[in-house]
């Protein structure tokens, strides 16, 4: 067996490698807390619909660069979140448990171009990522159903491929 | 005009940026995790179907959050179709609209264009290349590049983080050639 930092990390990515919805609570909490996290999805999928940024028309534009509408909505989410971030680093805000808040540094691999590329591909074909394809779901287009389905089957193949992939 | 009248019009860029951009700290203060949504494709790998396969091995249980946060983002679509709906077409740009007739779209009152997206497409080259192939890249994409629109271009563009530059400009960059090079081949199929 080699032993390089990949064989040894036994959770693959959920806490240390390339994983995006890290979880840094420590502090045990009942499983109803959850029930916040789904109030805030129920807010962005409201937002993601009306504002029309899951629309496949949308999207067709803003890869057309034929509209700003999509280029508006994500530098202003990036511009809220930066100082967001800023803020909370400055003034060493806590979470509303106490915690420190710890903001995970990522590091560059491979798979950032070539999945974003592919990623990319297939953002263009469906009109969706994978937040808007839920919403798109519950606001009635259901043969979405099915592009959520092939996408959770190419989740489980990259990780069947994982090891095999130039990273 | 109404508080609901107004909701039910297609909100501006100004507006939803922000909102959008505040689920940032949102839910770094009200629960310390990062916002991302890619994630939750692989804890329901995880959870339904492991097989012995070490990237599915690990607890999902205590990744559940982004399962609620996910499901709820497939409520607020219930939601607004239920309350805020708004019947008219999205307005989209007339050289869109030129282009997209050439290839029998001519529906644009939905989220996606019910020429392609329904179950009776499903059966055609085009719908199905597009549902199925497109909904595997992006499901495999994501993966690949450790996090989408969301983990990437938001939250992680949000903390300057070099490599989510790096993924959210290969993004794009995969937009761009599919929408203008290669879409054009397979929505003439």
């Amino acid at each position: 067996m080699t032993t390089n930092k990949k064989d040894t990390n036994t959770d693959f990515e959920v806490r240390s490698l390339d994983a995006i919805c890290k979880n840094q609570e420590t502090v045990e909490t009942p499983m109803w807390h959850n029930l916040k996290y789904l109030l805030f999805g129920i807010a962005f999928g409201i937002v993601l619909i009306k504002s029309e940024v899951i629309s496949w028309f949308r999207i067709q534009e803003m890869f057309r660069l034929q509209s700003f509408h999509m280029f508006g909505v994500i530098g202003s989410a990036v511009a809220v979140g930066a100082l967001s971030v800023f803020l909370i680093k400055k003034f060493k805000i806590k979470s509303i448990q106490g915690e420190e808040i710890i903001l995970p540094e990522k590091t560059f691999n491979k798979g950032q171009i070539y999945g974003g590329l592919l990623f990319g591909f297939g953002w263009a074909m469906t009109g969706a990522c994978p937040g808007p394809m839920f919403a798109q779901l519950g606001y009635g287009a259901m043969a979405t159903a099915v592009t959520i389905l092939m996408a959770i089957a190419g989740t489980w193949v990259y990780g069947l491929l994982r090891e095999k992939l130039p990273s | 005009m109404t508080i609901i009248e107004l909701i039910k019009q297609p909100w501006p860029w100004y507006v939803a940026g922000p909102i959008i951009g505040l689920m940032v700290p949102t839910l770094l203060i009200f629960g310390n995790k990062t916002f991302g949504i890619s994630s939750s494709l692989r804890h329901v790998c995880a959870a339904c179907l492991p097989a012995k396969i070490p990237f599915f091995q690990y607890d999902w249980k205590k990744e559940i959050w982004n399962l609620f946060f996910v499901f709820g983002i497939f409520l607020g679509g219930i939601i607004t179709a239920m309350y805020f709906k708004n019947d008219a077409a999205v307005i989209v740009d007339s050289n869109l609209i030129t282009e997209l007739s050439g290839y029998g779209i001519t529906d644009f009152s939905g989220l996606v264009p019910a020429d392609i997206f329904s179950w009776a497409s499903l059966a055609t080259p085009r719908g199905f290349i597009l549902m199925v192939i497109g909904g595997f890249l992006v499901g495999f994409g994501t993966r690949y590049a450790g996090g989408c629109t969301s983990g990437h271009a938001i939250m992680g563009l949000s903390n300057l983080q070099l490599p989510s530059l790096i993924a959210t400009i290969s993004f794009m960059a995969g937009g761009f050639i599919m929408a203008n090079l290669i879409l054009p081949f397979i929505l003439s199929l």
